[in-house]
């Protein structure tokens, strides 16, 4: 595979993205379900993976700082409360900047434990998760109780945002300008596998929710941040070796404070996303679902990198929005067991190549078990959906936790002059 | 360590540090947890004045319920899975071990008890063993797996139980329907097949009609409570009076220095696991115990709510239970609170995130403190033995 590991990482990307696509239609041809790369899950993946990314940027920011933050989900929920308060009061996008606050207070909290006091993160994390929503709903009961339409476990419904076309691509507007349908014509066409391509591109291109873009955008911008400047270098030295950036007269304790809390504004955004009426609707206590916790799985199987929390994000957005567009029987998720028994017998496949028995019997085993079931059954639950991203998790750092590495102090407290 | 440094010809060192640490020490101990609660009260007076309150009629009002013996009753009820629930995440913490699963752990392991006691029909004892069995050990399962996904793989206990924690409500929300009593459903409600009279523990009224009065079927204390303490006395014993015990606080304590001493560090870890989990499988035993069965609105949270009450205790058996009993007081509270209307009940669940966190501070400060004073005294001596 060195092959492989010698492209740039963008060409690897687009590899890696095709192949799946590829595998996707593969299924599809096998079973004759055509749902699984149709233009509109496409935009619902990118859709319901937003908040999730968000969640897993904001993890990767403050473990990159060497501070472990499991409190993602209750700050998500500060996030949407916020988000949904501004939003209502103030418009869509000033909802999106109180949830971003919200998210940010929740962290400052964490910061202020673990960075000032060395409290175990864990613990601080357990405590924000306890104190979210009780703070939300001491707050929904002061406020949104009072307004039409809330309740102590609601808010009224929330204004869009609105859509974004992308010009020339999907033909969306330039300055009042319609501009051409470039992939539209190729769908039309109805070529064999180009089309295909190109109707997931358009779904990917035409229609989105103005927040998805936003949440995207930052995937280069974080990026970028985090190899190419001076500020995330140093964020970076408080993860990897803080005495080393200590020595050079880097203030650690400012850039765990500013990591943790751009973490917790990133969850913020992904809670006020929740609260839009793209996903959500409006505030609704208890409807983040773990999603905090799920935008951690992507940080793991992303390896704590940008670019990786966005393909674990959409991997988990992939179920979750093939789950929802189909109320009732779960059959294009059904075809998804048949996916992952495929996947899980090519891990066996490649360990028996190295010889490494244990994990080849044990892919081999759960891949096997994935297929009967499959074979043995017509349709899955929606509850299988759930937990489909913390299998993944489990599956990935079973099988690959050598490839993966985390920030080397990440969970350690840190105290200036103590080393 | 002072015998190693002071030569035998050495003048003691003076005797007035040594009182002042000890006067010290007590006041160090006490710091932490009563400055959280002045810190607390304080907070919830702020809150409760923001929320146009009055903080001296809602403090009465929680002082006069908590005077009243069935509210006591309802406090232990309370306490009892919470206390349950802290010792199972303070054995984790003994071996450094972080078991965030409990919740996962407890759930998982009160619906297939509460569906294995609903599908037999066994005498009295043997009904409620099975049930309390079939708790603990589906409990140590699904932490087993976390253990061995640690010892074999070497992944975070934290993560992989975040993760299982997820698993299990999805499993169990697919389990509800699945184990779904049978008949109409407006009739037998939504939950597992009812278990029978024989598999409900009886509860433990007798007890404080006998001491103090009659309840007039007002409340009554559950027959958890034994299982608790039992918990509570096993924990106790296990860790303080016998060989696995020292071993696993010391693994806890210094890996390192333990594997030196040939203590098996995976086998420790794998054991404290599946004992952590068996222990959480009990929390749910309450409630199935109070229902009769499993169904869609069992209790949660027990589980996060016990790593906060772990700590609060500092891991110790009776701190546990002053943690719990404290926790059961807030709830007590809150459903005054919201009865007499003098107070929004939420800030009484904010308040429980401001203690927990101002008491790890404590703790955090205090330690810090403390090594310092160490430090200082170490080297008074040192200058003293050296003179």
């Amino acid at each position: 595979m060195s092959w492989y590991s010698n492209l740039r990482t963008p060409i690897r990307w687009m590899i890696l993205a095709s192949v799946g696509i590829l595998a996707l239609s593969f299924v599809e041809w096998v079973t004759g379900n055509e749902g699984l790369t149709s233009g509109g899950q496409a935009e619902a993946t990118l859709r319901w993976a937003a908040p999730i990314m968000l969640a897993g940027l904001g993890g990767l920011f403050a473990e990159r700082a060497g501070i472990v933050n499991i409190g993602l989900d209750g700050m998500m929920i500060l996030g949407m409360w916020f988000g949904a308060w501004g939003a209502i009061n103030y418009g869509p996008w000033a909802g999106l900047a109180f949830g971003v606050l919200g998210g940010a207070l929740g962290a400052l909290v964490h910061a202020i434990a673990t960075v000032s006091f060395g409290v175990d993160q864990i613990i601080s994390g357990v405590a924000i998760l306890i104190a979210a929503p009780a703070v939300t709903r001491y707050l929904s009961l002061e406020v949104f109780a009072d307004y039409e339409g809330g309740s102590i476990t609601t808010s009224p419904a929330l204004d869009s945002a609105g859509k974004f076309t992308f010009p020339f691509l999907s033909g969306g507007d330039l300055f009042g300008w319609t501009s051409p349908d470039i992939l539209g014509w190729f769908n039309e066409r109805n070529w064999f596998a180009i089309s295909d391509l190109t109707e997931v591109a358009r779904g990917l291109t035409a229609n989105l929710s103005m927040f998805t873009v936003v949440a995207y955008a930052l995937v280069p911008v974080i990026s970028f941040v985090i190899w190419r400047t001076r500020f995330g270098l140093r964020v970076r030295i408080c993860g990897e070796h803080p005495t080393a950036g200590e020595t050079q007269g880097i203030n650690i304790y400012a850039y765990k404070y500013a990591a943790v809390v751009i973490s917790g504004g990133l969850a913020g955004f992904g809670g006020a996303f929740l609260a839009q009426p793209e996903l959500g609707t409006h505030y609704q206590e208890g409807s983040t679902n773990s999603m905090g916790f799920i935008g951690l799985s992507a940080l793991i199987v992303g390896n704590w990198r940008p670019a990786g929390v966005m393909a674990g994000a959409l991997l988990f957005g992939f179920p979750k929005a093939l789950g929802l567009r189909e109320v009732g029987e779960a059959n294009t998720t059904h075809t998804l067991l048949l996916l992952a028994g495929f996947v899980l017998l090519a891990v066996a496949a490649s360990n028996a190549r190295k010889q490494n028995w244990a994990d080849t019997m044990l892919a081999g085993g759960i891949g096997g078990a994935s297929l009967l079931w499959y074979f043995t059954s017509d349709s899955i639950g929606d509850w299988f959906v759930g937990i489909l991203p913390f299998i993944i998790v489990l599956l990935v750092l079973t099988f690959f936790s050598q490839r993966l590495r985390m920030p080397a102090t990440a969970g350690q407290a840190y105290r200036k002059g103590e080393s | 360590m002072t015998d190693l440094i002071q030569s035998p010809q050495a003048a003691p060192p003076p005797d007035v540090i040594v009182v002042d640490s000890g006067r010290r020490r007590i006041l160090m101990a006490l710091a932490a947890p009563v400055g959280a609660v002045v810190f607390s009260i304080v907070a919830s007076t702020i809150m409760l004045l923001i929320a146009g309150s009055d903080p001296i009629a809602a403090y009465g009002d929680m002082a006069k319920h908590a005077s009243k013996l069935e509210t006591q009753i309802s406090m232990i009820n309370r306490a009892t899975p919470l206390y349950i629930s802290g010792v199972a995440a303070a054995i984790g913490f003994k071996m450094n071990l972080f078991n965030i699963g409990v919740e996962g752990q407890y759930r998982m392991a009160a619906i297939f008890a509460a569906y294995v006691g609903g599908a037999i029909a066994l005498p009295g004892v043997l009904h409620i063993g099975v049930i309390i069995i079939v708790a603990m050990l589906v409990g140590a399962a699904w932490a087993g797996l976390a253990g061995v996904l640690y010892t074999h793989r070497g992944i975070n206990e934290v993560i992989s139980t975040i993760m299982l924690n997820g698993v299990a409500l999805g499993i169990i929300a697919w389990l509800v329907r699945e184990w779904q009593a049978e008949g109409d459903i407006a009739q037998v409600g939504i939950g597992t097949e009812r278990i029978d009279a024989s598999g409900v523990l009886p509860n433990l009224s007798w007890l404080p009609e006998t001491i103090f009065r009659d309840l007039k079927g007002t409340g009554e204390l559950t027959g958890v409570l034994v299982i608790a303490i039992v918990v509570g006395i096993v924990y106790h014993v296990l860790l303080n009076r016998t060989v696995f015990g020292f071993e696993l606080r010391a693994s806890g304590g210094n890996a390192l220095a333990a594997r030196a001493g040939g203590i098996p560090p995976r086998r420790m870890a794998l054991t404290a696991m599946l004992l952590s989990g068996g222990i959480a499988g009990l929390v749910g035993i309450a409630e199935i115990m109070d229902k009769g069965r499993y169904n869609p609105n069992f209790v949660g949270g027990l589980g996060f709510n016990g790593i906060g009450i772990a700590l609060l205790g500092r891991n110790h058996p009776a701190g546990i239970a002053v943690g719990a009993l404290l926790w059961a007081f807030l709830e007590a509270s809150s459903d005054i609170l919201q009865a007499t209307q003098t107070a929004p009940k939420e800030i009484i669940d904010i308040l429980r995130g401001v203690i927990l966190l101002t008491v790890v501070i404590g703790y955090e400060v205090v330690s810090r403190v403390r090594s310092r004073d160490e430090a200082t005294r170490a080297a008074a001596r040192l200058a003293g033995g050296l003179a």
